[in-house]
């Protein structure tokens, strides 16, 4: 994801900074709001599937699969800037993902931090 | 027979496709890691750094999904029965780390730094487990500071 992918999730009203470390580097932390999180579960597709399950012979990059994976981790982050602004945030700190596979051939997509309000 | 004679052709044709992308895949990869040599990256969180210089931070990501071709696959299901080290699955996920961290820094052109980074891998979909598919997601992620050149902060001090 590009940083302005990034700009584009957080919405043109409010640019929301996400880091993953405790704090955002140059700048204070005011205000704490607490946990905020986004998941999402995305089943795979039957074609890519069949894709993937060919390209399984002779190795290699999944493309299909890769791009699957970013799109729904960007959609579990959209949803997680859309509960901090709604918090009245303007930063996500400690921002971790999590993956897991729930059902068959599912994967569940977890992004969660803490909503802080910065100078 | 027949059986015999498929497994045989796919185990040839993952053996030479394979190690084939696999060269080539490596190569690329080793270009562009000497392309970002420069730009250091830390899995540390806290640096000193000095604060006038910081223009911003932000979180990037990168991700790749790589599996292993048949031969491979068959080579690790040999390794299943005598047990020990499975080489054949090491530079599967040598592969897909690096290519991950690799697209993580590619995403940030700019940035001079990248903090407490991590790198998570995960398979995906449980069935993929039982049909001995290896396919394994890598995933990169950590925050790209942006640091403003020397002179620059020289300057803005005296600006009031």
């Amino acid at each position: 994801m590009t940083e302005k992918q990034m700009q584009n999730l957080a919405g043109r009203r409010k640019k929301i900074v996400l880091t993953n470390i405790e704090t955002i580097p140059g700048r204070r932390i005011v205000e704490h709001f607490g946990l905020v999180s986004g998941s999402t579960i995305r089943a795979k597709h039957l074609g890519r599937d069949l894709m993937a399950s060919l390209k399984n012979l002779v190795g290699g990059e999944l493309k299909g699969y890769t791009q699957l994976l970013s799109e729904s981790r960007d959609q579990a982050t959209r949803r997680m800037i859309r509960q901090a602004e709604d918090m009245g945030a303007n930063a996500i700190v400690n921002v971790r993902f999590s993956t897991s596979s729930v059902a068959q051939g599912a994967a569940e997509l977890y992004a969660y931090g803490t909503a802080v309000r910065v100078e | 027979m027949y059986d015999l004679v498929i497994i045989l052709i796919l185990t040839a044709l993952g053996y030479f496709a394979g190690s084939w992308a696999e060269q080539k895949h490596y190569r690329s990869i080793e270009k562009r890691e000497q392309a970002m040599l420069k730009v250091p990256v830390t899995t540390m969180k806290k640096i000193k750094l000095p604060r006038e210089r910081i223009e911003k931070a932000c979180l990037v990501t990168g991700s790749a999904v790589i599996s292993v071709d048949y031969f491979k696959r068959l080579l690790a299901s040999l390794r299943n029965i005598f047990g020990g080290t499975v080489a054949s699955y090491e530079s599967l996920l040598d592969r897909a780390r690096r290519e991950a961290l690799l697209r993580m820094r590619e995403s940030a052109p700019g940035a001079s730094l990248f903090l407490n980074v991590r790198i998570e891998t995960s398979t995906i979909g449980r069935y993929s487990a039982k049909r001995n598919i290896a396919s394994l997601e890598a995933m990169a992620y950590g925050t790209a500071v942006y640091l403003r050149k020397k002179n620059e902060t020289h300057a803005a001090p005296a600006q009031p």
